[in-house]
C-alpha cells in the first residue's frame, strides 16, 4: 500500500514525532510504500540538524535522516511553516539574508501543494499530531 | 495556477478544525491548506466542531491580543470554490452560539450525521 504520513507536532514535546518515526519504520518493513513525509505546524522542528538531545535520549532527527538515507524517504518541511519557526534551508537563508542554515541531511523544505499532492497518490494518509 | 497545479486526479478532502481561532496556530495554518488544497482543483469540505466553531464566530477582535484577524478570510473561500463548508449542531449550542452568529453561510449537521460525512471523504486532515 502506498501511505502518505504528515507529521503536526514537533520532537520531544508530543510523542506524534516518536509514532510517526515507528509507524513510518514499521510500514516500510512491512513492505509499504511510505511516498511522503510532510512535517506541518511545529512538526517541522523535527528537521533542524542543530537539535542536540541528552546523549542517554533518542535523537529524533538524526533517526529521521537515517531512515531517509535507508530507505530514499522523501521528507518535506512546510515553507511557510518553517518560516514562521526558523527552520532554514540554503536557498530560504539567500532569500531571506539569514547568516545560517540549519535543515538537518534527508529534508527538504517546500510547499503545501506537496502535502496535497501526496495525499491524492496515496492509498491512505495518516496523520500524527496533538 | 489551475494548469500548474492540475495533478489529474480530484479526490474528496475534508479538513477537521477542532480547535479555537486563537490560543494556537492550528486554526491559521489549517486555513492555509484548504486554500492550497482547493487551488489544487481538489473536492474541498470544511468542518468545525468543538472549539472549533469559535473560528466562524461574527465579530472578532484578535488585534488587542496583537494576533492578525484572519477570521475574515474565511468570507473569501467562497471565490476559491470551497463552499460545502459544515458545522456540528451540538459544538454550536453547547457554546450558546447559533449559525446566525456565524460569519458564513454554513450547513449545520447534527453530531451522529458526522461520521457519514467523514465517511464520504478520500482524504481527512484534522487540525
Amino acid at each position: 500500500m502506498k501511505i502518505a504520513v504528515v507529521v503536526n507536532e514537533g520532537p520531544y514535546q508530543h510523542q506524534a514525532a516518536d509514532s510517526a518515526w515507528h509507524f513510518v519504520s514499521a510500514a516500510l518493513a512491512r513492505g509499504h510504500e511510505i511516498n511522503r513525509v510532510f512535517f506541518y505546524h511545529d512538526g517541522v522542528n523535527n528537521g533542524s540538524r542543530l537539535t542536540t538531545p541528552p546523549q542517554d535520549d533518542r535523537h529524533i532527527q538524526q533517526r529521521w535522516s537515517e531512515l531517509a538515507r535507508q530507505h530514499n524517504l522523501d521528507l518535506v518541511l512546510c515553507v511557510a511553516a518553517c518560516q514562521r519557526r526558523g527552520l532554514v534551508d540554503a536557498d530560504e537563508k539567500k532569500r531571506h539574508g539569514k547568516d545560517a542554515d540549519n535543515i538537518a541531511d534527508g529534508f527538504r523544505i517546500s510547499g503545501l501543494g506537496q502535502l496535497i499532492e501526496a495525499s491524492v497518490e496515496a492509498d491512505r494518509v495518516v496523520s500524527f499530531g496533538d | 495556477m489551475d494548469d500548474e497545479n492540475d495533478i489529474g486526479v480530484v479526490k474528496r478532502f475534508l479538513y477537521v478544525n477542532r480547535r479555537a481561532p486563537h490560543g494556537s496556530i492550528y486554526a491559521l495554518e489549517s486555513l492555509e491548506t484548504v486554500l492550497i488544497g482547493a487551488a489544487f482543483d481538489q473536492d474541498v469540505s470544511v468542518l468545525f466542531v468543538d472549539d472549533g466553531v469559535f473560528q466562524l464566530k461574527k465579530d472578532q477582535q484578535p488585534d488587542a491580543l496583537g494576533m492578525k484577524n484572519f477570521s475574515k478570510t474565511f468570507r473569501a473561500l467562497e471565490m476559491y470554490d470551497v463552499e460545502k463548508i459544515y458545522v456540528e449542531d451540538e459544538s454550536l449550542s453547547e457554546r450558546g452560539l447559533s449559525v446566525d452568529d456565524l460569519l458564513i453561510d454554513v450547513e449545520s449537521l447534527p453530531r451522529n450525521k458526522i461520521g457519514a460525512l467523514m465517511d464520504a471523504q478520500d482524504v481527512v486532515l484534522s487540525f
